[in-house]
């Protein structure tokens, strides 16, 4: 079960204000200012603003890391808070991190390639090897909470965050009382956003309004948002026993796919997307019925939001499941974006109102989805949340109100 | 829950310095020979290591397609060569979608991948990074000069789904990547998905193809690297007193993990099980590592437990044996630990010492060199091994292969993040 949440995101720090911006349908999709976008065809995306990195990041860790294992850092450290678990009350191996990770240390790679290749090998940073790669925020994070039970890190692009609360789950199964999941990215580099656009589905819009869309009759490709979400993952009996606050939900069924190279054409469309939720389903022994919401992926693409709805209709047959994808007001955050999606809709099980697709005007005519288009109130027990990955990646992932007595 | 499946391993495939696929692989170990020479690909005078373990491979006879070639960096490339070599000898009817294999078959068995890689595409990355910046000069880099297939570099999945598109596999596909562990903790998350019953059938191993002068510059500035440049077949000493510093390697392993009961019921050749694994961290530094081993060694234990072995059942340690000062000493301890005094009557032996040091990939290729280990009874030694260090104090296998049945195999791997991962091996009759 989840018992803590930690969020960074361009919406907000700290869980609270993530989400009354999310109810508020703020669009904060914005002009690029970490630097100067101008000879780039996208020049938007989500930044996270007002992070000030000493109040959430200890000094020593600051100067070893990049801007996205800070964001998981302190992600990390809000979920800790909000859980009111203390890893330090426990046996060290008795907690574990799993991330989900994207593309790694951008900025700190970025500085420190263009050292070595203007001023050479003793230019480059002690800490470049430990800042770059995927598993950084994960080694940083267990050394900086003292956590030394089985950690690990999985890459499956976007779908990476719902894959580390997976994994969590294996590992409480296999008995480690918690686990710390989720993912944070963070790739407004200038090298990281031609990486980006060199896939051809980045939005090139000039206004916020008109980028990022996810199933929009106007859906022209995604922009790019840092960010993520950190959630803990507990074992029910070791979170009874430590008197857990507050148990956000449970972690139900659970299944992942590949289209492997399956899915490129019109016939194929979201057949594997289908069945990663149709095993999810089956997994938590829950029928479509069953389900009160879908968070969808919402690539922001006519043709992948087609191939998702296609999915979606297929598991659901004529009942309209309400449909939403609040990841429009922010952008796609990678697998930040997918950990960001579960605590979402945790959040909308806390509350009983689901968050309104972001951005988004006109829905596409073809999808045949039941959109949500404004905060709706309503009792939310199941959500069912979707999330793909560059390459074929595709991730289902029910979460379930536990309820209390 | 049910009980946990079995998991075999039913192909192997190898791509590493000095032995392009399985069989070149085992005669050199076999041999004592090493692969490791002065870094070839680019000149390495300014660097502080000059040394690399570098594969000969060319990746068209290995079989892949132009376009494979274009699409990927070379640690995608070296892995697809390892995978197909491996489905291949696993006998899996494993093709690419729409073209009547095992993936097709809505009904059929479940495959999954899972690859490791501790730093993904970063060599294609700093060869592009060199032209769109004009070697460094811009920080708002030209993306006028940016190729294609620039996003499947930046996200190091894109290895996972190279090895699905090419096998047509649709089960649970990710890539594993916890530094230089990231090979155990591949093979181990592709055993744990069929032990629970989330795939039939597995593709997993790891690759990794960092000789690139961003990668040599990185560990250059920890002085992580071995400085013997004047001797450079004999620079990678793990467990002899005069070590000091490993050897940058590239290279790639996959094994085909099966659903044991599955691969008996169809006959299959079983190199091994895969009987337990377990990972856990030092939560204690990102490179330095305490003396005493104790979480290594409790992954030792825990994959031990899991795979119902005895210190004393262990005939064959494959160590993490990087050559590095600290790592070699920490290990020792770590040994002696989970062993006991079994530490000192098993043969303990590091590969790194003839194929270098080949980070996340390193641990699938120690799998492999177990499992082969497993079905020829023959241990692999520790090459350079000349001079005594008081603190290493185990029989490292000098120099020469030893004839030694070998039914349980332990191999450890130990990583920055703190990574301490331990996987225990079985022969197919125990």
């Amino acid at each position: 079960m989840v018992t803590g949440l930690g969020v960074v995101a361009p919406s907000g720090i700290g869980v609270e204000e993530y989400w009354a911006s999310t109810l508020r349908g703020e669009l904060r999709v914005a002009p690029i200012t970490r630097f100067d976008p101008a000879r780039y065809d996208a020049t938007l995306a989500g930044e996270v603003v007002g992070f000030t990195p000493e109040e959430h990041v200890d000094k020593r860790y600051l100067v070893q890391t990049d801007r996205w294992t800070w964001f998981g850092m302190a992600a990390s450290r809000l979920a800790f808070a909000d859980a009111g678990y203390d890893p330090a009350a426990h046996d060290p191996y008795a907690t574990a991190v799993v991330f989900g990770s994207g593309s790694g240390g951008n900025d700190f790679g970025q500085r420190e390639l263009q050292r070595l290749w203007t001023r050479g090998r003793t230019a480059v940073s002690v800490y470049q090897s430990i800042a770059w790669f995927y598993a950084a925020t994960t080694g940083q994070t267990s050394i900086r909470h003292g956590l030394k039970g089985p950690s690990g890190v999985l890459v499956s692009d976007g779908a990476g965050g719902l894959d580390s609360l997976a994994q969590a789950r294996r590992a409480v199964r296999r008995g480690t009382s918690a686990v710390l999941a989720g993912a944070a990215e963070a790739g407004l580099t200038p090298y990281a956003l031609t990486c980006h656009l060199s896939s051809g589905r980045v939005s090139t819009a000039a206004s916020p309004a008109d980028g990022y869309k996810p199933f929009d009759a106007r859906a022209n490709g995604y922009l790019p948002g840092e960010g993520g979400a950190s959630l803990l993952v507990e074992d029910p009996a070791s979170a009874a026993a430590r008197g857990a606050s507050r148990i956000y939900g449970e972690i139900a069924g659970y299944a992942a796919t590949h289209d492997g190279g399956d899915d490129r054409g019109p016939v194929a469309g979201g057949r594997w997307l289908a069945t990663a939720m149709r095993r999810a389903l089956a997994d938590a022994d829950l029928r479509p019925d069953d389900i009160d919401v879908v968070f969808a992926d919402g690539a922001g693409s006519v043709d992948l939001d087609a191939r998702e709805a296609a999915a979606i209709r297929a598991v659901f047959g004529d009942r309209p499941v309400p449909v939403t994808a609040p990841q429009g007001l922010i952008g796609r955050l990678c697998a930040g974006g997918s950990a960001l999606a579960a605590a979402t809709a945790l959040l909308s099980i806390r509350d009983g109102v689901i968050p309104a697709v972001g951005n988004l005007d006109t829905p596409h005519p073809d999808h045949g989805l039941d959109l949500v288009r404004e905060p709706r109130q309503t009792r939310v027990r199941t959500v069912l949340v979707n999330a793909r990955g560059y390459g074929g990646f595709n991730s289902s992932l029910v979460l379930r109100a536990v309820e209390q007595g | 829950m049910r009980p946990p499946r079995e998991v075999a391993v039913t192909g192997i495939g190898v791509v590493a310095p000095g032995g392009t696929n399985r069989k070149e692989f085992w005669t050199l170990l076999t041999d004592g020979r090493t692969a490791t020479r002065r870094l070839s690909f680019f000149d390495p005078a300014q660097f502080r290591s000059q040394v690399a373990a570098e594969c000969d491979f060319d990746p068209a006879a290995a079989g892949l397609s132009a376009q494979q070639v274009a699409r990927n960096d070379r640690f995608v490339q070296l892995a697809l060569a390892a995978a197909l070599e491996a489905v291949d000898d696993s006998g899996l009817d494993l093709r690419p979608a729409g073209t009547g294999g095992l993936g097709d078959d809505d009904a059929g068995p479940v495959v999954g991948v899972s690859m490791g890689s501790a730093v993904g595409a970063t060599t294609r990355l700093e060869n592009e990074y060199v032209v769109v910046s004009d070697s460094g000069r811009h920080w708002e880099v030209d993306p006028r000069y940016a190729s294609s297939f620039l996003y499947h570099a930046l996200v190091p999945s894109c290895l996972a789904t190279e090895i699905a598109d090419r096998f047509g596999t649709h089960g649970p596909a990710a890539v594993v990547s916890t530094g230089c562990t990231s090979g155990i903790d591949a093979v181990g998350h592709g055993a744990q998905l069929i032990a629970d019953g989330e795939a039939d059938i597995v593709i997993a191993g790891a690759s990794d193809a960092p000789i690139s002068p961003i990668s040599v510059a990185c560990f250059d500035a920890i002085r992580a690297t071995t400085q013997h440049n004047d001797d450079p077949e004999h620079a990678s000493r793990p467990f002899d007193a005069s070590r000091d510093g490993f050897v940058m390697g590239e290279g790639a392993a996959v094994l085909i993990l099966e659903d044991a009961a599955a691969a008996r019921a169809r006959g299959a050749h079983v190199y091994c099980h895969v009987a337990g694994y377990a990972s856990r961290s030092n939560a204690f530094h990102m490179t330095g590592l305490r003396p005493d081993g104790a979480e290594m060694a409790e992954a030792i234990r825990i994959a031990m437990s899991a795979a119902r072995v005895n210190p004393d059942d262990i005939d064959y340690v494959n160590a993490h044996g990087s050559g590095t000062k600290q790592n070699d000493r920490h290990e020792t301890a770590a040994f002696k630990r989970a062993l006991g005094p079994r530490a000192y009557g098993v043969p303990v032996s590091s590969i790194k010492s003839m194929i270098g040091h080949s980070l996340g990939a390193i641990g699938s290729l120690e799998i492999a060199a177990c499992a082969l280990t497993i079905e020829t009874d023959v241990v692999p030694p520790t090459a350079n091994w000349t001079t005594r260090d008081p603190v290493c104090d185990l029989d490292y296998v000098p120099n020469v292969a030893r004839d030694h049945a070998v039914d349980v195999a332990l191999s450890v791997g130990s990583g920055f993040g703190g990574f301490q991962s331990a996987v225990v091996l079985t022969g197919p009759n125990r």
